[in-house]
């Protein structure tokens, strides 16, 4: 390895960006796609009980499930608007 | 026992009937009685990338409709004993490809002794594509080192791990990865997702990493699989493909950049 080489390893190549844009944006998609088929309703049953007490928009609520070791992990991400 | 293999991918150009035909033409090579079917109606071209496109009479959707018989169908090699070719149909017709249709084909290619089946899906995630890997035992999903080539890849597996036959009645299709166009230079250079990047993203076991290699062009002009071309590194690394799937244990090729000796560094 010569001196420049030296120096290049501290920069971002982009074969490491397009790693990291990858991982990210497989790891959303697979949960998407693993996710129940009741998922979809669930949210919408979730976004009702809400709108029950304050007035949300749809992309304020994020409904997700995460698979873990013999567990599957619900995720609500709930933004409330300011007052 | 026959096995049902599709030679998958997602995207577009990433080298699956090139695949399939060096595949199939490997597995003939070592003795297997192989069939290797075009699943691209429409846009068929696993005739010409085999060099039989001046042979085609009958194809795929002819013998699923009844036109033909299989046996007048099926393109015999002239190169390779034991290696026939099913050509896809150029109608317009994306509904001819039935699973019926596609089930009763393989089973009589199942009934008639072929081992290898070897299914060349075309790019996309409709329905040729999908009738390509219903009926699959396993799978070798194509991915070049590129973003969008990896994202599909990681799609069609999500489709085999819930669409497919095996899918469904609670079985899996075993999944090979195989890393074509691959440039070790590019990939020291940082230019390029490296064999380790692509399975630490897509997580299935490989089977091989074919190099970047201008034979592969020189032979589908020639109409040559391009496992024959026995002296080009792309033509080895699909014969050390076509071992490993059949169990044997060989060490990747072609992955680092080639040493260049004592002139040639003086020289360039």
């Amino acid at each position: 390895m010569g001196l420049f080489d030296l120096f290049r390893q501290n920069k971002k190549t982009s074969a490491n960006k397009a790693k990291e844009r990858l991982q990210i944006l497989i790891a959303h998609e697979r949960v998407n796609r693993d996710g129940p088929d009741y998922l979809p309703q669930l949210r919408h049953d979730i976004m009702q009980a809400i709108r029950k007490y304050v007035s949300i928009d749809d992309d304020q609520v994020k409904v997700q499930i995460e698979k873990g070791r013999g567990y599957d992990v619900l995720e609500l991400n709930v933004t409330l608007p300011d007052d | 026992m026959s096995k049902v293999i599709v030679v998958t991918s997602g995207k577009g150009g990433v080298g699956k009937t090139t695949t399939s035909a060096a595949f199939a033409t490997g597995l003939a090579s070592k003795g297997y009685k192989t069939v290797v079917i075009d699943f691209d109606v429409g846009l068929r071209n696993l005739d010409l990338i085999m060099g039989v496109e001046r042979r085609v009479v009958y194809d795929f959707v002819n013998v699923i409709n009844g036109e033909s018989g299989l046996k007048q169908s099926l393109i015999k090699d002239k190169r390779v004993d034991n290696l026939y070719i099913l050509p896809a149909s150029q109608t317009r017709d994306k509904d001819a490809l039935t699973a019926k249709g596609v089930e009763s084909v393989i089973n009589e290619l199942k009934q008639e002794g072929f081992e290898y089946i070897v299914c060349d899906s075309p790019a996309g995630i409709e329905k040729g594509a999908f009738m390509a890997l219903y009926f699959a035992d396993e799978a070798i999903v194509v991915t070049n080192p590129e973003v969008s080539s990896v994202r599909d890849s990681d799609r069609i597996l999500g489709i085999l791990q819930s669409k497919s036959k095996k899918a469904e009645e609670g079985g899996s299709v075993k999944e090979h990865l195989l890393i074509t166009r691959y440039s070790p230079q590019r990939v020291n250079d940082g230019e390029m997702l490296s064999v380790e990047d692509i399975l630490d993203i897509l997580a299935i076991p490989l089977l091989g990493v074919i190099p970047e290699s201008e034979a592969v062009l020189q032979a589908s002009n020639q109409g040559n699989p391009v496992i024959l071309e026995t002296k080009s590194t792309a033509g080895q690394a699909y014969d050390d493909v076509v071992s490993r799937f059949l169990g044997e244990t060989i060490e990747h090729r072609f992955l680092d950049v080639e040493k260049q000796g004592f002139f040639k560094r003086l020289f360039g």
